[in-house]
């Protein structure tokens, strides 16, 4: 076995041993404590579950707690006993802080649960062995107690140059791996073959300090016996060579750069106690229960190793050892450069536990107080890592957190060379673990605010997903209810033609309408599209616009589908083309109806879920009269459009080729028997002559007798010789189709009325509901008369217009009712909130207008009594 | 005198070629979006809390583009005002309202038993950070929860109560030494055994 070479690290220092106190006496074996405190975070990562409950009995190495998430361990029941409480319990930390811990009462019996071993080590997959190392809570017990299958499973990752087994134990005072070596010194190669087994690493070696000669034997004899390939590298003692990185470095010549992990330059580190803990967990089954800790200080009357339980309070240990308390200055768990006072003696030994240190004031005598460094330089020396401490301490003390990250803060280890060699007593290393923790926490708030700012935009986001659709689904409803309206104002219209209806070859009127009819509906499904587009894009001002022209479209279409097969037989007779298309005011008040009525059902719905709210209540009346003039107008434009349907005969007629024909025919023929009559005035005898006349008088009344047949259908320009007397009845016939189909008209529209009088619960409802009745009478009659095929009197044309007329008035007072019912309404609220000015604004405007209306209703009925 | 024109002459060019090129590059790199107050948003603890008389952190970030007071987050406390200060270039004022302390981290805890499952809480909780269902108990996510106190006042029933979140042995961090002149028992490393030596 050649001898290795070793390299050096940077820095580094030399302070007082004090190896040899602890090394006296044997490895003692302290008996069991009253009670054992096991912490559930005994490693990095998260805490462990624990398994048992208080009240239960567990066995020497049962399983008490497990694993919580990928970096965690678990934990073992030192000895048999109870489980006493589980409760928050001082431990060895710093923050003197207690955490949960699992406190066992043990029964003395020590009964082992039965163990199972994983002797057959080599056969099973590696994952399966790692996953074994796991269970029995293996941890690295070097330092800070890293799960040991975490490190192992990231370096399997690798491909591994070096394995490195640590045992520099470079800290003064602190023997407890020396003591290790010597005691299980093959117990510790065979761990190392168990690990190399799963690191597969191309070189092994064991990186031991020159002031360990008995563990160097002892290892270097049992290399030898098992001619293992290990190396054991002996370096020159300095402090920190037992730091990760130093130890590399000694070894290898190696650096770890900043960030990365030993792993990354293909090394993996682990230590002795860690590789004889998983030899005994592979060979034997044992979980991790027990450790090595060096008992040293001058305050114990008998400083040693002892093999301890993990558990077990520093009190018992001190007892054990015969601290002399009076002596004590502080404990402190870990050596002096890196360890930390203990507040409470009570605090347990953990996994990590290396060394219980009871100094006196000589040995541990109080800091010097800090002074302002000089700039000595003397830190910088001795830095292992290469920094440089004064600088950081500068970015420390000014809470310069980049600054100080830049200049590698976190390569620092806090193994306090730089505080050693201070001249300043400057505690160099609590300054950067507090810019450290500093930083971290900086991290964690970036972390948590960013995850906070996401969930509040998402949050946001959804609001707004969540009303967009409620808005779609609302204009939804719009649409449907601005339909609904605008097919009950077309229902009418259609009624109105439909008694007329007879089978009739559609004409061109029809067809025309037929097209017309097909594009608007083209064009309502473009809008639709666009519409749903704009809804799904949320652009809230085109969606309304496109709102208003897809109510108007559909409300176009209605109309049209109403008219076409109204159209059909009305147009039957050319000359009789009906106008019934709803002049474009009408239409553009029907639209203004059924928006007006959508808006104030939106707005009475909102009101229904917040009553009391007033601006609500204002756009409610605002809407209410808004409607009412708009149905007023739309009443208005309506007898027009009656009155074009009910002057079919006054269109003006189209005559058709073949009358024009007949007629040019009686014509040519009147005027050839003129002509012949003359020439029969000068030349009485003239026997040719006559015959003529006799030929062109037959065909004159051939043609007249033609013209008449077309006549027929236009009695004003018929000849009173057609003698057409039959068309006449045909005519009074349909005009009482027709003033049938008013009449209808007109008891629907009262019905409306009514409907709506009630609705808004108006005054006039007994005025309406005898209009109702009257008309109801009026149009049963029609209907009678026109079954009965009754010829009409004579007074049937003029009874039209009255029948107009009546109508007309009828509009006026259904018109002046809702004038009256919104004044009302008005005063009413009026009421309620005397001070409202738009209130009685409103009221006024609509008095005004109910004047108006009543005005001229009078007109009208009065232009009918002087009839 | 030509000398004088000339160089006047090349230096307008050069003017004009830079300006191009400014002109060019603005236009080009346009940045979407107003930059500083995405930092200024950074630097805002986002508790959303709404305690800067904004509805959110983000718009206080933009009201403070816009001019306003830096001092008005009292979840960021003093170190907030420090950072933005930096970054806007300003004189750190002290937190309004005179709140000295540092902040307190805190989160909301609902006494399960009393909550008669309104969701009063759920709506107002700016990060969804609260769990329940009409006539269902609530409770809190507590690693979601900002403290930022919007749940409590809603609640019909005042269960809900803001706790301090307490140090546990993972959140505590060492102290900051208290600077020269003084000792701590604490420190270890520091100590040269110069008088076992001896
Ligand atoms: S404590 Fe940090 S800065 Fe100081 S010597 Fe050690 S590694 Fe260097
Ligand atoms: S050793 Fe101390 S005094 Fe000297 S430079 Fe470093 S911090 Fe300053
Ligand atoms: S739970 Fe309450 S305190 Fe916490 S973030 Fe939500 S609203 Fe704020
Ligand atoms: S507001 Fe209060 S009562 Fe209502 S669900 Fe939230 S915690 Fe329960």
């Amino acid at each position: 076995m050649s001898a290795a070479t070793v390299y050096n690290f940077h820095g580094g220092i030399h302070p007082p041993e004090n190896k040899a106190q602890s090394l006296r006496l044997p490895l003692g074996h302290p008996k069991l404590p009253e009670e054992l405190i096991l912490p559930l975070g005994q490693h990095i990562g998260q805490a462990s579950r624990p398994l048992v409950a208080v009240g239960d009995k567990v066995l020497k190495g049962q399983t008490i707690a497990i694993n919580n998430g990928f970096l965690s361990s678990f934990l073992h029941a030192p000895t048999s006993g109870t489980v006493k409480v589980i409760e928050e319990r001082p431990i060895a930390h710093p923050s003197g802080l207690a955490d949960v811990c699992i406190v066992i009462t043990p029964d003395g019996a020590d009964e082992w649960q039965e163990l199972e071993p994983l002797r057959d080590w080599q056969k099973v997959s590696k994952t399966d062995l790692l996953a074994f190392l796991a269970e029995k809570g293996i941890v690295g017990m070097g330092g800070a107690g890293f799960p040991t299958q975490v490190k192992l499973q990231g370096a399997q990752k690798h491909n591994l140059s070096h394995l490195i087994i640590n045992a520099a134990e470079c800290e003064p005072y602190i023997t407890a791996d020396d003591m290790l070596m010597r005691e299980k010194s093959l117990e510790l190669i065979l761990g190392i073959e168990i690990v190399q087994h799963l690191a597969n690493a191309q070189q092994v070696m064991i990186g031991i300090e020159d002031n360990k000669p008995t563990a160097i034997a002892a290892l270097e004899k049992v290399i030898r016996e098992r001619q293992s390939n290990i190396q054991l590298v002996v370096v020159p003692t300095k402090y920190p060579s037992g730091g990760e990185k130093q130890l590399i470095k000694l070894l290898t010549d190696q650096e770890v750069p900043t960030g990365k992990l030993p792993a990354d330059i293909g090394i993996l580190c682990q230590n002795v106690g860690t590789c004889v803990a998983i030899y005994e967990a592979v060979q034997f089954g044992r979980p991790l229960i027990s450790r090595f800790t060096t008992l040293t200080g001058d305050g114990f009357g008998a400083p040693q190793n002892v093999e301890v339980l993990l558990g077990t309070p520093v009190s018992h240990l001190l007892s054990y050892a015969d601290a002399n308390l009076s002596q004590v200055e502080r404990i402190v768990m870990g050596g002096p450069m890196m360890g930390f006072t203990l507040d409470s003696l009570s605090a347990p030994i953990v996994k990590t536990s290396n060394c219980i240190l009871a100094a006196t004031r000589k040995e541990l005598p109080l800091p010097e107080p800090e002074q302002a460094c000089i700039r000595c330089g003397m830190c910088e020396q001795a830095c292992p890592a290469s920094l440089l401490p004064q600088q950081l301490l500068w970015f420390a003390k000014s809470q310069e957190h980049e600054k100080a990250e830049h200049y590698n803060l976190f390569d620092c280890i806090e193994c306090g060379a730089c505080s050693y060699v201070c001249p300043s007593s400057i505690p160099l290393v609590q300054y950067y673990r507090h810019t450290k923790a500093a930083i971290r926490d900086a991290r964690e708030a970036a972390v948590k605010s960013d995850i906070a700012k996401q969930r509040f935009e998402a949050r946001k986001a959804r609001q707004e997903a969540e009303a967009a659709e409620k808005e779609a689904k609302r204009l939804e409803r719009q649409k449907a209810a601005a339909a609904k309206p605008a097919a009950k104002k077309a229902a009418p219209t259609k009624v109105t033609e439909a008694p007329a209806a007879s089978s009739a070859p559609v004409d061109e009127e029809t067809k025309k309408l037929k097209v017309d009819l097909a594009i608007a509906k083209a064009k309502l499904k473009k809008l639709d599209k666009a519409l749903q587009e704009a809804q799904e894009r949320q652009a809230v001002e085109e969606i309304s616009a496109l709102q208003l022209q897809v109510d108007g479209a559909t409300a176009d279409i209605k109309e049209m589908e109403a008219k076409l097969p109204a159209t059909a037989p009305v147009a039957k007779p050319k000359d009789a083309a009906p106008k019934v298309a709803l002049s474009d005011e009408a239409k553009k008040a029907k639209v203004d109806v059924a928006l007006a009525s959508t808006k104030l059902k939106k707005i009475e719905k909102q009101l229904a879920d917040d009553p009391d709210n007033a601006e609500l209540r204002d756009k409610q009346s605002a809407l209410q009269q808004e409607l009412a003039t708009a149905e007023a107008r739309f009443a208005k434009l309506q007898p027009e459009q009656a009155s074009s349907e009910a002057k079919p005969a006054a269109a003006k007629p189209v005559l058709s080729d073949d009358h024009k024909k007949a007629k040019v025919d009686v014509a040519l023929a009147s005027t050839k028997l003129k002509k012949v009559e003359k020439q029969l005035g000068e030349d009485p005898d003239n026997a040719e002559l006559k015959a003529k006349q006799a030929e062109f008088q037959a065909a004159l009344a051939t043609a007249q007798a033609e013209l008449a047949k077309f006549e027929a259908h236009a009695p004003v320009t018929a000849k009173p010789e057609a003698k057409a007397t039959a068309p006449a009845d045909d005519e009074a016939l349909r005009k009482l189709k027709i003033d049938t189909a008013i009449a209808k008209a007109a008891l629907k529209k009262a019905e409306k009325a009514l409907a709506h009088a009630q609705e808004i619960g108006a005054d006039n409802v007994d005025t309406l509901s005898q209009q109702v009745d009257e008309a109801r009478g009026r149009a049963e009659a029609l209907e009678q008369a026109l079954t009965k095929g009754e010829v009409p009197p004579p007074a049937a044309a003029p009874k039209a217009e009255v029948n107009q007329l009546a109508e007309q008035i009828k509009q006026q007072k259904i018109a002046a009712a809702l004038a009256k019912a919104q004044v009302n309404k008005l005063k009413k609220q009026l009421a309620q909130q005397p001070e409202a000015e738009d209130l009685q604004q409103q009221l006024s405007v609509a008095e005004a207008k109910q004047q108006e209306e009543e005005a001229k209703l009078e007109q009208l009925t009065n232009s009918q009594e002087n009839r | 005198m030509l000398t004088v024109l000339s160089a006047v002459a090349i230096l307008v060019v050069l003017a004009l070629i830079f300006g191009a090129i400014l002109g060019y590059a603005n236009v080009r790199f346009h940045v979407e979006g107003d930059p500083i107050v995405d930092q200024i948003d950074a630097l805002l603890p986002q508790t959303q809390c709404g305690q800067c008389g904004h509805p959110g952190c983000r718009p206080y970030a933009e009201a403070i583009s816009n001019g306003d007071a830096i001092n008005k987050c009292p979840p960021g406390g003093q170190a907030t005002v420090q950072a933005l200060a930096d970054l806007l270039d300003v004189e750190a004022i002290p937190l309004d309202g005179g709140e000295a302390e540092e902040p307190k981290k805190k989160v909301a805890v609902i006494r399960e038993d009393e909550c008669i499952g309104c969701t009063k809480c759920i709506q107002a909780c700016p990060v969804d950070a609260i769990l329940g269902a009409a006539k269902q108990m609530h409770t809190v996510i507590a690693d979601e929860c900002t403290g930022c106190d919007l749940c409590v006042e809603p609640c019909p029933v005042s269960c809900i109560d803001m706790v301090e979140v307490g140090v546990t042995t993972r959140t505590w961090s060492w102290e900051k030494p208290n600077g020269v002149a003084t000792q701590s028992l604490d420190i270890i490393a520091t100590d040269r055994q110069t008088e076992v030596n001896a």
